[in-house]
């Protein structure tokens, strides 16, 4: 007999124990830690999806800011650059005015030390043209400026027409005040007789005099009475003088101008 | 020559007999068990683990992966009873080739109890899955008629498993004895050779056989496969 019943029931007990033996020993341990495997690759996998999208979320974030600030930066330059148009503009215009200002007190300014040297030049030149004058008068004439002075002057008065006359004698007659006569030198007495007297018979009238000397002015000697005024004046030779003076000057600076590049070969 | 394990006696009182058949199954429970429990004793749950724990894990995988096949849709409930099925059944072919060893599945007696489980397992996971109605009903189909069929189909199929098994097993002991007397040199390391494999395949067949009967009885799988269905199977000696 080939199957014996009794082996059969032992063979079937010691399979139903191995079960057992095995699913204690072997599966669940198995299956238990290929579970807590997946478990652990699906937490690893979960966590890089995690990092993952938080570093997109983070890339996103940053090329937004890097955007912004992008914009933020080109903002900036094109204000900084208005504002330093605006500012060159600004400096550009003050610079101007100042040269124009500059310009003009330079202008004044030249112009007053022309002026300054008008006058000097002139006061100088009369100065010397009476020194001349006198010198000249002393020497071939045995005669003095004064009194040259004096008959000019009375030569004038003796000479002037009817009708000045006239509005002369009565503005010197009506007047309240004395008529001034005023000199460029002081008048010896001698002189101022003289013109009392050549005033009182031109116009047949006692005429009061106050003399009052003025070495400034330009005028040899002038009379004046209410707003009328009788003068003998070298104001024109000395304006001749000036002009000729002048010309004189300009000539000299131009040949200068001239001369500056030639010497400079 | 002896055709069975089961003639040789190693103690004996009334009914009670300890054979060679009992004895290298307790040795092949032994190994099984002592090897389980030193492989699963430390266990890595990390992504290091070792060379063993790799090939049980591949053994034990692989096992559920066939279950799956075969058509169970939770191959976990049914790997305690066909994986050690199919580790019982491989062990105990592997062993020859330890010299003196008779594998326990060369017995018919082994095979007659381990078609018996199947037997047994069959309306038990069954019941278990669809309610006792649920598994009765199953016998009447596809109509009442049907019923003895399917009754001399549970048998023959049971018997089929039990004298496949044992007919294989014990035909490759068998003809390396023989060839043992006659040519001692090596057609016997061949033939042990070829033993090997045909035990490998028969144990495959056996799960295979028993997880599409278990399917069929819980009606997850492919239903009413009958032997003649089962024995078209390609592995199918």
């Amino acid at each position: 007999m080939l199957i014996d019943w009794f082996t059969v029931g032992a063979q079937a007990l010691n399979f139903i124990i191995l079960v057992g033996l095995l699913k204690h020993f072997l599966y669940q341990p198995i299956l238990d830690a290929i579970a807590a495997r997946e478990k652990l690759i699906a937490g690893q996998l979960a966590d890089a999806d995690a990092r993952r999208a938080e570093a997109g979320k983070e890339r996103d974030e940053f090329a937004r800011k890097n955007e912004e600030f992008n914009q933020q930066r080109a903002t900036l330059l094109s204000q900084a650059t208005d504002e330093v148009k605006v500012e060159r503009q600004r400096l550009l215009d003050a610079a101007r005015q100042a040269a124009d200002a500059l310009s003009v007190r330079r202008q004044t300014t030249l112009s007053n030390d022309a002026r300054n040297l008008n006058q000097a030049i002139r006061q100088r030149a009369q100065q010397e043209v009476f020194a001349i004058a006198r010198q000249a008068l002393s020497d071939l004439a045995a005669t003095s400026l004064e009194e040259r002075l004096t008959e000019v002057f009375l030569a004038r008065l003796r000479a002037i027409d009817g009708t000045t006359k006239d509005g002369l004698a009565n503005a010197l007659t009506t007047a309240s005040e004395p008529a001034l006569v005023r000199s460029a030198v002081d008048l010896p007495a001698e002189q101022r007789a003289k013109i009392q007297a050549a005033l009182n018979e031109t116009f047949s009238v006692e005429i009061r005099l106050r003399f009052e000397t003025m070495p400034a002015l330009v005028s040899g000697i002038e009379l004046s009475t209410s707003g009328l005024k009788l003068a003998w004046s070298i104001a024109d030779y000395l304006a001749a003088l000036e002009k000729g003076v002048a010309e004189v000057l300009t000539a000299n600076s131009a040949s200068a101008i001239d001369a500056t590049p030639q010497s400079g070969k | 020559m002896h055709l069975s394990p089961d003639q040789i006696v190693f103690w004996q009182y009334g009914f009670f007999r300890i054979n060679a058949t009992i004895v290298f199954t307790w040795a092949v429970m032994a190994v099984l068990t002592v090897g389980s429990s030193l492989v699963t004793r430390r266990l890595a749950r990390g992504l290091q683990r070792s060379h063993w724990q790799n090939l049980i894990e591949i053994v034990v995988t692989g096992i559920e992966k066939q279950i799956a096949e075969v058509g169970l849709r939770q191959p976990g409930r049914y790997l305690g009873f066909l994986g050690t099925l199919f580790l019982f059944v491989a062990t105990a072919s592997l062993g020859t080739i330890i010299p003196g060893y008779e594998p326990p599945t060369g017995s018919l007696s082994t095979t007659v109890a381990l078609a018996l489980c199947v037997l047994v397992a069959v309306p038990f996971f069954g019941i278990k899955e669809q309610g006792i109605g649920g598994y009765l009903k199953s016998w009447l189909e596809p109509t009442f008629i049907m019923l003895p069929f399917n009754v001399i189909s549970e048998v023959s199929r049971t018997l089929a498993l039990a004298v496949r098994l044992f007919g294989n097993m014990m035909s490759g002991t068998m003809i390396i004895g023989i060839l043992l007397t006659i040519t001692p040199f090596i057609f016997p390391l061949v033939m042990t050779v070829l033993g090997l494999l045909t035990g490998m395949v028969q144990a495959y067949i056996f799960t295979v056989l028993a997880a599409v009967y278990i399917a069929a009885a819980t009606g997850t799988g492919a239903r009413h496969l009958t032997p003649q269905d089962t024995r078209d199977t390609p592995w199918t000696a």
